[in-house]
C-alpha cells in the first residue's frame, strides 16, 4: 500500500489537453476505457446493491438494481455479534488517529535530522533506515508477539500504535526526507540569524512547509491502518477491541453463510472512510505534491 | 624561545603572535562547538527513529534468528535444536513444500500478469485524452480497496457456486455446476485474479512515466516511417525499462507476503491448493504456537525475497535502459 505514494505522486503533473481535437481513434479509447472501467468496478457496485437487496433476493437476481429495497442488512449487521459495529469503528479510528499522529510526529523530526543536519554517520544511518523499509513484516512478528505478550500489551491497541510513535514506518521517513530536501535553505537561515534554535526551526519553518508531504504521510497512515488486518488478527482476541477488519472476518466465520447480506452492509460501511479520504483528499494530494517535485 | 632580549619592535610583533594565537584557537573550538552541537541536535531528532530501531525492528530480528535455531512453544523457554527447523523444512515438511510451490506459482503468474495490464492501460490512457484524472482515479480504486477484509469476502462470495460469476457464465450458456473456491485448480486463479484486479498502483506509475517521454521522438520516428507498433518497441518501451524494474520490485516483494486475501477467501484451500507462504507460517506460529518454526520459516522467506531481489538488480544491466547513459 505505501508504495502506491510514488505512484500518486509521479502521476501529478497535469497535461494540457483542450487543444486536443476529437477524433475517431480517441473517441474508441475513450469508449474502451469507460467499458473497462464499469467492469473493473462491478464486483464493488454488486456489493453495495447487495447490501441492500433482501436476503431472498440476494443471489437469486444479478441485477445491479434492488428490486426491493431495504436497510435491514445494515440494522442486522450492526448488531449481529455480541459488541456492537459502532465499537469497531470506533476502536478502528482510535488505531487510526493515533498512528496518523504517531506517523506524522515521529517520522518528520527523523526526517529533519537526515535531511537538514551533519552529524557522523549520516550516510550510515540513512542507509540502514532505507534497508528497514524492505525488511519483509513476517520476520519480526513472532518476537514482537512474544514481546507484547511480555509487556500485557495483548487485546490493547498499544501493539498497533506504540511502534508508530517511534518512526518505524520508515517509507514514511523516507518520503518526508526527499521532501524537505527540496525546501529552500534560505529560509533556515534567516530564521537561524534571526535566533531560531534548531526545534523552533523544525516546528515553525520546516513542518508548515513540508504540509503537503505531511498531508499525504497522515493519509497513507489512516488508509494503511485502516486495512490492516495480520496486526490486529494477532494482537487483538478480545471481541470488545475488535478493529472493523478482524470484526468483519469473524463475522463471516461466525455466520457462515447464512446472513450474507449483512456481511456485505459492514463490509461496505467498513469501505466508506477509505473511500472518503480517497475523494477529498485527491486533489489535495495531486496538487501539493506537485509543488514537491519528487520522483519515485 | 626563552630569549628576554628583544631586538627590534618587528621580533617582538611576531613574537607576540606566535605566542597567542587566541583569536584562531577560539575559532576552531567555536567550530568544534557548533559541530558537537548539531551532533547532539541531530540525534535527539532520531531518538524516537533509534529507540523503534532497537525496539521493534533490529531486535526482534535478533530474537527472530536466535529462535529459528530453537523449538519454542511460548510456555517454556525456547530450546536450541540447532538447524532442526531448517531441515524438518526441506526434508520432512511436505505441506511447506506445498507453500513454497503454490506461492511461487502465485508470484510468477500475478505479477506479471499485474504489470502487463497496468502498461496495457496506462499506453491506452496517455493519448492525451480528456478526463484522465477520471480514468485514473476509477482504475486505482480496485488497488485502494482490493487488500480488505470486506473486498476478500466478496470475492469468496462472487466465486461461490451460486455467485455472480457462475450467474454470468449461466446467461451466456456456459453451465458450471462448480464453485471456484472449492475446486483446486480454479481457487489458485481467483486468488490470481484479485491481485491482477489490484494493477491501478503500478498503472499509475505507467501513466507518470508515459508523460516525460518527449514528443518530439515520435514524431522523428514517424518521419522515418515508423508503425505505431515499432514505435512502442523501439521508444516507449524501451524508455518504460526502469519504471518496469521498479514496479517489478514492488510487487513480487508484495506477492511473496500475500495474506489476507488467502486466508479469507481460500484459507489455503482446497487441499493445500492455496496455502501461501505466509499463511502457513503464521498457521505454524499462531495456530500451533511452533514460534521456532514460524521464525525459520520467516528468515527463509527473506532469503527467498532478497535472493530475487538481487537477481533482478543483476539482470537490470542487461534490460534497463537508462537515458543517463548509466549503462
Amino acid at each position: 500500500m505505501r508504495y502506491e505514494v510514488i505512484g500518486v505522486m509521479r502521476s501529478s503533473r497535469r497535461q494540457r489537453v483542450d487543444s486536443l481535437p476529437i477524433t475517431w481513434s480517441r473517441l474508441l479509447i475513450h469508449v474502451f476505457l469507460i467499458v473497462g472501467g464499469l467492469l473493473m468496478l462491478y464486483p464493488a457496485f454488486w456489493m453495495l446493491s447487495a447490501s441492500f437487496k433482501p436476503s431472498d433476493e440476494l443471489f437469486s437476481d444479478p441485477s445491479l438494481w434492488p428490486k426491493t429495497f431495504t436497510l435491514e442488512n445494515y440494522i442486522n449487521g450492526w448488531n449481529a455479534l455480541d459488541t456492537s459495529f459502532g465499537t469497531f469503528f470506533l476502536n478502528s479510528f482510535i488505531v487510526c488517529l493515533l498512528t496518523v499522529i504517531g506517523n506524522v510526529l515521529s517520522c518528520s523530526l527523523a526526517a529533519y535530522a537526515f535531511a537538514r543536519l551533519n552529524f557522523v554517520l549520516r550516510r550510515f544511518w540513512f542507509a540502514i533506515m532505507l534497508g528497514t523499509i524492505m525488511l519483509p513484516g513476517s520476520i519480526l512478528i513472532v518476537p514482537q508477539y512474544v514481546l507484547f505478550k511480555g509487556l500485557g500489551w495483548l487485546n490493547t491497541f498499544l501493539p498497533l500504535t506504540v511502534p508508530r510513535f517511534l518512526a518505524t514506518d520508515a517509507f514514511f521517513v523516507f518520503l518526508l526526507v526527499q521532501f524537505i530536501r527540496t525546501i529552500p535553505t534560505e529560509l533556515d537561515d534567516s530564521a537561524r540569524i534571526d535566533g531560531c534554535g534548531r526545534f523552533q526551526l523544525y516546528w515553525r519553518i520546516i513542518l508548515p512547509l513540508a504540509l503537503p508531504a505531511l498531508v499525504t504521510t497522515a493519509i497513507f497512515s489512516f488508509i494503511t491502518a485502516w486495512g490492516d488486518f495480520f496486526g490486529p488478527l494477532i494482537y487483538l482476541n478480545d471481541q470488545s477491541v475488535y478493529t472493523v477488519a478482524v470484526a468483519l472476518r469473524s463475522f463471516v466465520d461466525s455466520t457462515g453463510t447464512s446472513d450474507y447480506g449483512a456481511v456485505f452492509a459492514m463490509g461496505v460501511l467498513s469501505l466508506i472512510p477509505v473511500l472518503a479520504i480517497f475523494l477529498l483528499f485527491q486533489r489535495l494530494l495531486l496538487d501539493g505534491i506537485a509543488t514537491s517535485g519528487i520522483k519515485g | 624561545m626563552k630569549e628576554t632580549k628583544v631586538s627590534s619592535a618587528w621580533e617582538m610583533q611576531l613574537r607576540v603572535e606566535d605566542l597567542a594565537p587566541p583569536r584562531q584557537h577560539s575559532k576552531v573550538e567555536l567550530r568544534n562547538y557548533r559541530v558537537l552541537k548539531e551532533n547532539v541536535a541531530a540525534y535527539l531528532f532520531l531518538l524516537p527513529w533509534f529507540v523503534g530501531l532497537v525496539v521493534f525492528t533490529v531486535g526482534p530480528m535478533m530474537a527472530s534468528l536466535y529462535y529459528s535455531f530453537t523449538s519454542y512453544d511460548l510456555l517454556s523457554a525456547p530450546q536450541w535444536i540447532g538447524l532442526g527447523n531448517y531441515i524438518r523444512m526441506f526434508t520432512q515438511d511436505q505441506r511447506y513444500l506445498t507453500a513454497l510451490r503454490v506461492t511461487f506459482i502465485y508470484v510468477f503468474a500475478s505479477v506479471p500478469m499485474k504489470l502487463a495490464f497496468a502498461l496495457f492501460l496506462a499506453v491506452f490512457m496517455s493519448k492525451g485524452l480528456r478526463a484522465l484524472g477520471l480514468y485514473r482515479a476509477i482504475y486505482y480504486v480496485p488497488s485502494l480497496l482490493g487488500g480488505s477484509v470486506a473486498i476478500a469476502i466478496l470475492w469468496k462470495r462472487i466465486f461461490d457456486i451460486d455467485g455472480i460469476v457462475n450467474q454470468a457464465l449461466g446467461l451466456v450458456g456456459v453451465s458450471n455446476q462448480q464453485s471456484w473456491i472449492s475446486t483446486p485448480n480454479t481457487a489458485m486463479l481467483t486468488l490470481i485474479l484479485l491481485a491482477v484486479w489490484q494493477f491501478g498502483s503500478p498503472m499509475l506509475i505507467f501513466v507518470a512515466g508515459l508523460k516525460q517521454i518527449p514528443r518530439e521522438l515520435y514524431d522523428s520516428a514517424q518521419v522515418d516511417g515508423a508503425g505505431k507498433l515499432s514505435q512502442f518497441f523501439q521508444i516507449t518501451l524501451p524508455l518504460l525499462t526502469p519504471l518496469i524494474f521498479f514496479n517489478l520490485i514492488l510487487q513480487m516483494i508484495a506477492a511473496f507476503q500475500v495474506f489476507t486475501s488467502a486466508l479469507i477467501v481460500t484459507n489455503g484451500g482446497p487441499a493445500d491448493a492455496t496455502l501461501f507462504y505466509t499463511l502457513y507460517l503464521y498457521q505454524q506460529g499462531f495456530g500451533n504456537y511452533q514460534m521456532g518454526y514460524a521464525s525459520a520459516m520467516a528468515w527463509v522467506l527473506m532469503a527467498i525475497i532478497m535472493a530475487f531481489t538481487a537477481m533482478t538488480f543483476f539482470t537490470s544491466r542487461y534490460w534497463v535502459f537508462y537515458q543517463d547513459g548509466r549503462n
